[in-house]
């Protein structure tokens, strides 16, 4: 599905090509009955497009099931490609050679959910930061040493020299989340993909770390994919929100017309449903879908929202899946009522 | 360094493996006493026996320290060598080239037991004239019973209790009775001083007589004696080495072997996988213990051979299965999916990043294996599969077995053995248990 | 003011532990009305799950101290034997919904049986039909389809299992239940659906609730009252609609500055470096260390302070202004 060109933010007008270019993205997984038979696919992104610029935090925000994690892992090249192509710089990902996947995967930083399941517990700091270096051919000690020191001090680990001999367990959650960070940083990536990095931290840390990432883009020029489902937290950190449901993108929108208004009527129900703390909360029910999300191995006929949709057109909805429309120079939504007549 | 001062502080909270550690510090003490003391191709001599080697031994003895229970003391073997005391030797140049060499052993008899052997083993150097021997017996009371005159060849054996002419004069009791017996009541032991003289006589200039006189009894040295008249204690030493050594190779060994395995099925998956699995659920249904037998029984019974394949089949057992499913929860940790992020091979995460998270697990799991290999082994060896050659443990118990050793109330025979492969089996699983909840903490609490 | 459901005096839990004493609990007094829900925020390793440990009197081995007074209806159940509290007030009185009690519920048998069970420990006589009856009802309650008494847990997504859990803390007719972090595993849209199921507990049937989290804003949809744990010692208590806008303790106007709104933008704050360790707290107030208006009284371990409306604070910065409680 041909993407709506965007002329978002700055940096896409600035640059001609994107860092990240997703053209139908499909990532399927195969049930195997038995070890033998297929039972059918589990398709985990039905058809994702999308582009991302260097220099602006792109938001992805869903419930579980709705495909944000298994798009992270397969940018991060974790996960096969079914169907679609990926671009990096301009290039066909599925061209790459040994090589260029090497020089792909050392700019591109993963920041995981938990931070100490991301950490090897048998590691020191230094050594959880030589590793990625050592793989990626940097042999002079010195270097690595002094690309370390760089590093930590940018996340606030320091004194260094304390925390170079700690182990995973010797740091609170925050600590080890900055070190997750220090290690996606260190081979200098031109992205940075944060799954929920700070959904597992305390409600005290998570300001710090989103403000830490905010400032590593602002410094690095760096393009960061902040996957979450905490609304609450985009408005601080991203230039654009980008809404996932049942594996598809229904809705793509800059920060500013996406909280002064949400098109799709997921997302509504998103915004409806976060709450911000407020007496008046306690006087009223909140507005949710009925319904679960949908199979992913049995996704419902036309739009995969219509069956919880309140606002769905009979006839249209559960028959046809909906393209993408442009509401705006920074808003578009994939949905049928927002048709264009 | 540091890692092994934590685990020593750790296990300072578990006073079970304490004690478990100052058994295996004591077997790991006594076998390399073992192998120092009487190193490898010696034992094998040893063991096999024959008739020299352990001529001075009794038969059938009980340890020593038995007397400790009898009211009425049993005797204790003495063996008195004139090469170890020169002082009983004494030397008279007669000219001539004739000299007298005098032997005078003087012994206690201190026991209510009667002695159930006696022997004198002449050995002798000389070129042609063979040197003479005259050999009497002064009792506690000065009674002089003159036993044998001998004419000696280089290695000559005077057994006293076959000595027929002796045992007449005796008046038809066994010389190590009669020699023994009070005049005035021929059932009880005179004892007292005793003196065994033996008046000797070389014709040439070098010519030389040593001798040793045994009074065997029915008691021998720290563990006893077998029915072969060997030193048991030599097996129970011997034992220890074979055991540590069998237990720590197998266990060690095949307990890596299982877990890179396992590693690199998780890993690969696939048919690599799907191979191993089926190797396993093959191996799982072999018995053991049959293959071993067979194995023994028609091909070779070399420690070896045996331990070899234990250990192969251990490798495919279902130590795989839980390793495998160990490896399926790593797998899929976070920081595998931030190594393969960030470039790692598929070698490199298996060996640096998934193996490392396991050994904690492996340490006690070998540990606790240890004692299964050792007990193995000796069960191999009650069965009559041992290696033959090699004093063993399991060895003792399948001589004790096959001599009816608890029939004839030779209860030490089968006890000794038994305990050190016991005190073996606790001391490793006590660490062991310790170990396990050292390295899974949430088994602490239990 | 309406009739007082639980009152808590002076309450310590404190833990052996091999590095030394952990003081979870660290002289805690609140009230709480009936019909009301009272929210208790903080960090992690504040304490609040040790709360509800002691006032559930679900304690580990491991107890070095376990003091204080915890009245329910005027009745102070610290007097109860074990056997007594377990009969008459666990699961009768007072229940729990504890922290990922999705997970915790028994993969080998069905749901209905499972619930069913705390009506059938608690009172011998009602025969397993009756027991089922109640257990439907209380389905209804919280929303969730009658077939699903048959299946089995996995057979279940995680908000419905949470729900079920609900279920089974509520199958008895307590008068007061806790509930430890209910929907922190949850989505958004599931995390909205349980709230209203709550609220609709609330105002249908009038029931207590003690809410653990440590997020402010859904707790802002069931709480009347706030109190904020730190470091053992609950250092606010105050009603929920003065908290949001005028929280008093420094604390817990830094915690409200941290947390980010959907709908207004405001600047967002945190609060630079960590809680103090349970085993050796500080003498003196133990958040002076991090709080930018500290001054020299403070360090001086700071009385609780009651103003009006059964508010607490513990802070050398409202000393004058009320009376002064003395610690006991």
């Amino acid at each position: 599905m041909p993407d709506v060109a965007l002329n978002l933010t700055k940096q896409a007008a600035e640059q001609n090509v994107p860092i990240l270019k997703a053209e139908n993205l499909h990532t399927w997984f195969e049930i195997r009955k038995m070890g033998f038979f297929k039972a059918g696919d589990v398709r985990s992104l039905d058809g994702v497009s999308f582009e991302l610029y260097q220099g602006e935090t792109v938001s992805i925000v869903g419930e579980s099931g709705c495909g944000k994690s298994t798009l992270a892992k397969t940018i991060l090249g974790l996960n096969h490609i079914t169907k679609g192509k990926l671009y990096f710089e301009g290039k066909d990902m599925s061209q790459f050679t040994k090589e260029d996947l090497k020089k792909y995967r050392a700019n591109v930083g993963y920041i995981q959910q938990d931070p100490y399941g991301a950490l090897p517990p048998f590691m020191t700091v230094k050594k959880i930061l030589d590793e990625p270096m050592l793989i990626n051919g940097i042999k002079d000690k010195e270097e690595r040493n002094k690309r370390i020191r760089e590093v930590l001090e940018e996340v606030k680990l320091s004194p260094v020299e304390d925390f170079l001999p700690k182990f995973p367990h010797m740091l609170s959650g925050g600590q080890q989340q900055r070190l997750v960070i220090a290690r996606a940083m260190i081979l200098k990536p031109k992205m940075l993909i944060a799954d929920e990095p700070v959904s597992m931290l305390d409600a005290s840390v998570r300001v710090e770390i989103l403000q830490l990432l905010r400032g590593l883009q602002k410094k690095h020029n760096l393009a960061i994919i902040y996957i979450t489902h905490d609304l609450s937290t985009v408005r601080y950190f991203s230039e654009r929100i980008f809404t996932m449901y049942g594996a598809k993108i229904i809705e793509k929108s800059s920060t500013v017309s996406l909280l002064e208004k949400p098109l799709h009527p997921y997302t509504d129900a998103l915004f409806k449903a976060t709450s911000d703390p407020d007496a008046e909360n306690l006087k009223k029910y909140k507005e949710v879908p009925t319904g679960e999300p949908p199979s992913l191995m049995n996704p419902p006929k036309g739009c995969r929202f219509h069956p919880r949709c309140a606002k769905m057109i009979v006839g249209k909805c559960d028959q046809v899946e909906p393209p993408e429309f442009a509401v705006s120079d920074d808003h578009c939504v994939a949905c049928w009522l927002y048709e264009k007549k | 360094m540091k890692a092994i001062a934590n685990f020593f502080r750790q296990i300072k909270h578990y006073p079970s493996a304490v004690a478990g550690l100052i058994i295996i510090a004591f077997m790991v003490i006594l076998a390399i006493y073992a192998v120092i003391a009487i190193p490898y191709s010696e034992a094998v001599r040893l063991w096999r026996g024959g008739e020299d080697v352990w001529k001075e031994t009794p038969r059938n003895a009980r340890p020593a320290w038995f007397n400790l229970f009898y009211k009425e003391k049993q005797s204790v073997t003495q063996i008195m060598r004139s090469t170890e005391n020169p002082e009983v030797k004494t030397v008279v140049d007669l000219g001539n080239g004739v000299k007298t060499n005098d032997f005078v052993f003087e012994f206690d008899y201190p026991y209510d037991g009667f002695p159930t052997e006696l022997a004198i083993f002449f050995t002798s150097t000389f070129k042609s004239a063979r040197p003479n021997a005259s050999v009497k017996w002064i009792t506690p009371d000065g009674r002089e019973i003159p036993m044998q005159d001998l004419t000696l060849r280089p290695s000559e054996t005077y057994n006293i209790s076959q000595d027929t002419r002796l045992t007449r004069r005796l008046g038809g009791a066994t010389p190590h009775v009669g020699l023994f017996a009070d005049p005035n009541n021929p059932n009880k032991v005179l004892k007292g001083t005793y003196k065994l003289v033996i008046e000797g006589l070389v014709f040439e200039e070098d010519a030389n007589i040593e001798a040793t006189f045994v009074v065997y009894g029915k008691l021998y040295g720290f563990a006893g004696t077998d029915h072969r008249r060997r030193d048991i204690g030599v097996a129970l030493l011997w034992g220890a080495p074979v055991a540590l050594s069998i237990g720590l190779v197998v266990a060690v060994g095949s307990s890596l072997a299982t877990m890179v395995l396992a590693a690199l099925a998780v890993w690969y998956g696939g048919w690599i996988d799907w191979i191993i699995r089926r190797i396993n659920e093959v191996v799982m249904i072999l018995p053991l213990l049959p293959i071993l037998i067979m194995i023994g029984l028609f091909y070779s019974r070399n420690i070896w051979v045996i331990m070899g394949t234990t250990a192969l089949l251990g490798i495919f057992g279902s130590g795989i299965l839980s390793y495998r499913s160990m490896f399926l929860q790593v797998k899929t940790s976070g920081y595998i999916d931030a190594a393969r992020a960030y470039g790692a091979s598929n070698m490199r995460i298996i060996f640096k990043y998934l193996i490392p998270k396991v050994i904690p697990v492996l340490i006690p799991g070998f540990v606790t294996q240890i004692p299964s290999y050792v007990f193995l082994e000796a069960t191999l060896a009650v069965l009559g599969l041992g290696d033959p050659s090699l004093p063993t443990w399991g060895k003792l118990l399948n001589d004790a077995y096959s001599r009816g050793a608890l029939f004839n109330g030779q209860y030490y025979w089968v006890i000794e053995p038994a305990v050190l492969l016991i005190l073996t089996g606790l001391g490793f699983a006590m660490v062991g248990f310790a170990l396990d909840r050292i390295f899974n903490p949430r088994l602490r609490g239990l | 003011m309406g009739k007082i459901l639980l009152e808590v005096n002076n309450l310590k839990l404190y833990f052996k532990t091999t590095k030394g004493p952990v003081q979870a609990v660290d002289n805690v007094s609140f009230t709480l009305e009936a019909g009301k829900t009272l929210a208790v925020v903080g960090e992690s390793g504040c304490g609040k799950t040790s709360l509800t440990k002691a006032i559930l009197r679900l304690l580990p081995r491991n107890v070095l101290e376990y003091s204080g007074e915890i009245k329910l209806n005027g009745v102070d159940l610290m007097k109860y034997s074990d056997e007594q509290y377990r009969k008459e007030i666990r699961w009768k009185k007072i229940s729990m919904v504890p922290q990922a009690a999705m997970n915790s519920m028994n993969p080998v048998l069905k749901i209905v049986d499972q619930i069913v069970e705390p009506l059938l420990i608690h009172d011998r006589k009602m025969s397993k039909d009756e027991a089922v009856e109640k257990v439907k009802e209380v389905f209804s309650i919280v929303g969730l389809p009658l077939d699903f008494l048959q299946r089995y847990p996995f057979e279940l997504s995680g908000g419905m299992r949470q729900r079920a859990t609900i279920a089974m803390a509520l199958v008895t007719n307590p008068e007061l239940v806790v509930l430890d972090e209910p929907s922190s595993a949850l989505d958004l849209l599931t995390q909205a659906n349980l709230m209203n199921v709550l609220k609709r507990i609330k105002n249908e049937f009038g029931t207590t609730f003690i809410l653990i989290t440590h997020d402010i804003g859904t707790a802002s949809e069931l709480a009347d009252e706030i109190a904020v744990m730190y470091a053992g010692e609950m250092v606010e208590k105050c009603h929920a609609e003065y908290f949001y806008n005028n929280a008093r303790h420094p604390y817990s106007r830094k915690l409200m500055n941290s947390v980010p709104t959907l709908r207004e933008d405001k600047e967002l704050v945190f609060i630079p470096g960590h809680p103090p360790s349970l085993i050796n707290p500080p003498k003196g107030c133990r958040f002076a260390d991090r709080c930018d208006q500290c001054f020299a009284k403070c360090s001086e371990h700071p009385n609780v302070i009651t103003l009006e409306h059964d508010q607490k604070v513990q802070c050398w910065l409202y000393a004058d202004k009320m009376e002064v409680k003395q610690r006991a």
